[in-house]
């Protein structure tokens, strides 16, 4: 009924019929259409991550008996909009002794990689900007620039602190990047096939869910997947009490904006191919197929930050000690276990 | 192929640094994340707190014990007051000392519960920092009905307490000790059993007790090592012998072991302010005191057990209303010179834990 797919295809199918009665080639009208929709993207996951910093406030507060926002608007809904406003009219500093190119670059490579893996996300039925045969592949691929951004801010920032969280971040994403990939490698292997759709359109009840038929995977994909995106119990890189704020230490303003952007757009990243790969993606009855979609990926959002507000964080040995002496070998019998009887 | 070449690097931690309490400065030599060598820089927060008494009258000088360790206010106050009170040979009202140890030991838990607050914090447990704030919340409220301070409190005076206790006290502390206990068991469900607090703090910053004795370490930190050395039990000062309580003590003298006497320890102080509320005498609240206070010439040293452990004040007056020299000792200077003995070889991850759990606490330090 109030599938998004329909209001897509009207409108590409009305913007296509102008286009062709003003006689434009259509190389450009295509142009134009990816345009389109990578700024509906955009918009879309900078809404997403700006509600989930409110959300995650909210969550918090409420967590340790607070309110958490609640003078700006409607229990604080206009605090991100107004933070915003301040980033962007805040000075953008960079340090005297700073790398200047990579210190500019670091912001923009982790906000495009957060966003280039979107491509291969299906929001809905539909709704999935391009669905390329190998979209896992590429999800996994495109994500792990994130650590090049990282090691990049750490370094050029010429702090000690930000150095320290730039080394602890590459050598945390670098360990966790495979037995996330093993335990996605369950999934694949299940579906026979790469591709996202494919993957979702597997799942059409909910017992054909992949979350019963890989328990296992998903436990370790969501461990490793909040490694992933540097958040408790695994946040040492940015560690508070112990590196002030790890790589993004001298940052400030928009920059400084850029990577709490992408910390966000990655949690929405890593829950919804979570849901995708593992509860059905947009499956399910009665609900238009992108509700469900959402609903689910906040579902494992709220996970993560329950989570986040209950541990204690990890020290960096345990960290790696805890991936490649436990997840791995657990992802490895995963992938056996999955190859023996699938 | 050409060998790596790797150096250690100095890092300067504080004296801005979230997890310094307050103003202190480590230097840091470290290879890559491992402390090779650590230099507490000390001093940041120096008042000249012992040269200021010279220049003070005994009374005027109470007030200013209150800066020694703000976060355990009545404690200092109590010291200072007890050594003058021994040295002119007061004693005060049954009440009043009553009051003494209700205040020191809501005191004592006020103060736990913002160690327990800000070392879940420097472990990255966030949540419990604001359960443990809530509690202290009330501890303020009933110290503000009081005397009217939240902080520094200026309460304890030589021959009793500023001000009697109001009404409403008895029944708002009351219902304070009945709530807490659950409250403790709230904070132990969050971290206690917890795995990655386990992995954090068992068997990290193990502190030998004969180090401990070494440098004089004092208070929780000594009786984590499984030394019982409790200045309430072992030369009980006040009323503290007609109460029934135990001293909790800890056995591998670890950052857990740390956390678990001081857990406990806020259950033995509320269980010693629910015996002292219900065996609280009637009568006066203060002895009347000259206020040109001259204690006769002589010196004297009398130490009581603060939250951090050893308290003592060396007083040597001459006779007249100014103290010719008063002596410091606090406890949490020498929990800190042991630091640097227990963090070489640790992680940055783990100093952190470390100096959370000593509870150590600047301005008592640089005084």
């Amino acid at each position: 009924m109030f599938e998004l797919e329909r209001l897509f295809k009207a409108v590409y199918i009305w913007l296509e019929g102008i286009s062709n009665s003003l006689g434009i080639p259509h190389f450009w009208f295509d142009l134009f259409t990816m345009l389109l929709i990578a700024v509906i993207v955009l918009a879309v996951m900078s809404v997403g991550a700006m509600f989930l910093v409110w959300w995650e406030r909210k969550i918090s507060a409420h967590f340790q008996q607070r309110f958490g926002p609640m003078r700006t608007g409607w229990h604080g809904w206009l605090q991100l909009p107004i933070d915003g406003i301040k980033l962007i009219t805040k000075e953008d500093t960079t340090p005297a002794l700073a790398d200047k190119l990579p210190f500019l670059i670091a912001p923009i490579v982790i906000f495009v990689a957060s966003f280039l893996a979107f491509v291969c996300l299906p929001f809905g039925r539909g709704l999935i900007v391009r669905d390329l045969n190998i979209g896992i592949l590429y999800i996994l691929a495109v994500t792990t620039f994130t650590v090049i951004s990282i090691l990049m801010a750490g370094w050029a920032s010429n702090n000690k602190y930000s150095l320290l969280g730039g080394f602890r971040s590459a050598a945390q994403i670098i360990s966790y990047e495979v037995p996330l990939t093993l335990s996605v490698l369950g999934v694949v292997i299940l579906t026979q096939s790469l591709s996202m759709v494919k993957i979702v359109s597997s799942q059409q009840h909910i017992w054909n869910w992949n979350i019963w038929k890989q328990p296992l995977g998903f436990l370790i994909y969501l461990t490793a997947a909040v490694a992933e995106v540097n958040r408790t119990p695994f946040d040492i890189p940015e560690a508070e009490q112990e590196l002030v704020a790890g790589y993004n230490i001298e940052y400030s303003g928009m920059k400084w904006a850029m990577f709490f952007f992408a910390e966000y757009t990655n949690l929405i990243l890593v829950c919804g191919v979570a849901t995708t790969l593992f509860l059905g993606g947009w499956n399910g009855p009665l609900l238009p197929s992108w509700i469900w979609f959402l609903g689910k990926t906040l579902f494992l959002i709220w996970v993560v930050m329950w989570f986040r507000w209950t541990f204690p964080r990890v020290r960096v040995d345990q960290l790696m000690g805890f991936g490649w002496k436990f997840l791995l070998p657990l992802a490895f019998l995963n992938l056996i276990l999955t190859g023996l009887f699938a | 192929m050409k060998a790596l070449k790797t150096e250690e690097f100095e890092v300067n931690m504080g004296p801005h640094h979230p997890s310094t309490h307050g103003v202190c400065k480590f230097v840091l030599t470290m290879d890559g994340e491992q402390i090779i060598d650590l230099v507490p820089h000390i001093g940041f927060l120096h008042r000249a707190l012992e040269k200021i008494a010279e220049n003070r009258t005994y009374l005027q000088y109470i007030p200013f014990t209150d800066r020694i360790d703000y976060v355990s206010s009545m404690f200092c106050n109590y010291g200072f007051v007890l050594t003058l009170e021994k040295l002119a040979k007061i004693e005060a009202p049954e009440r009043a000392e009553y009051i003494r140890v209700i205040v020191m030991e809501l005191n004592r838990i006020a103060s736990h519960l913002i160690w327990l607050g800000t070392f879940a914090l420097d472990i990255g447990a966030l949540t419990p920092f604001l359960y443990a704030f809530r509690e202290r919340e009330r501890i303020m409220d009933l110290f503000e009905m009081i005397c009217g301070q939240r902080m520094t409190f200026n309460y304890i005076r030589v021959g009793g307490v500023s001000k009697d206790l109001p009404p409403e006290f008895i029944p708002k502390a009351k219902e304070f000790t009945r709530i807490f206990e659950p409250k403790v068991d709230e904070y132990e469900n969050i971290l206690t059993q917890n795995p990655i607090f386990l992995e954090r703090a068992k068997g990290v910053g193990v502190l030998p007790r004969k180090l401990a004795i070494d440098y004089s370490v004092t208070g929780p930190n000594l009786r984590a090592t499984g030394f019982k050395w409790d200045l309430r039990k072992e030369e009980p000062y006040s009323i503290y012998d007609r109460f029934d309580f135990d001293i909790p003590f800890g056995a591998n003298s670890d950052t857990w072991d740390r956390y678990m006497v001081r857990i406990r320890e806020m259950r033995e102080a509320n269980r010693i302010v629910k015996q002292a509320l219900e065996q609280i005498p009637e009568g006066d609240f203060k002895k009347r005191v000259p206020v040109l206070f001259k204690p006769p010439a002589g010196e004297i040293y009398t130490r009581i057990e603060s939250t951090r452990g050893e308290m003592g004040f060396y007083i040597i007056s001459d006779g007249t209303t100014k103290p010719y020299r008063v002596k410091l000792r606090t406890a949490s200077f020498s929990n800190l010179a042991a630091l640097p003995e227990i963090a070489r070889g640790c992680l940055i991850a783990d100093l952190v834990a470390i100096f959370a759990s000593f509870d150590v606490i600047m301005p008592d330090v640089d005084r």
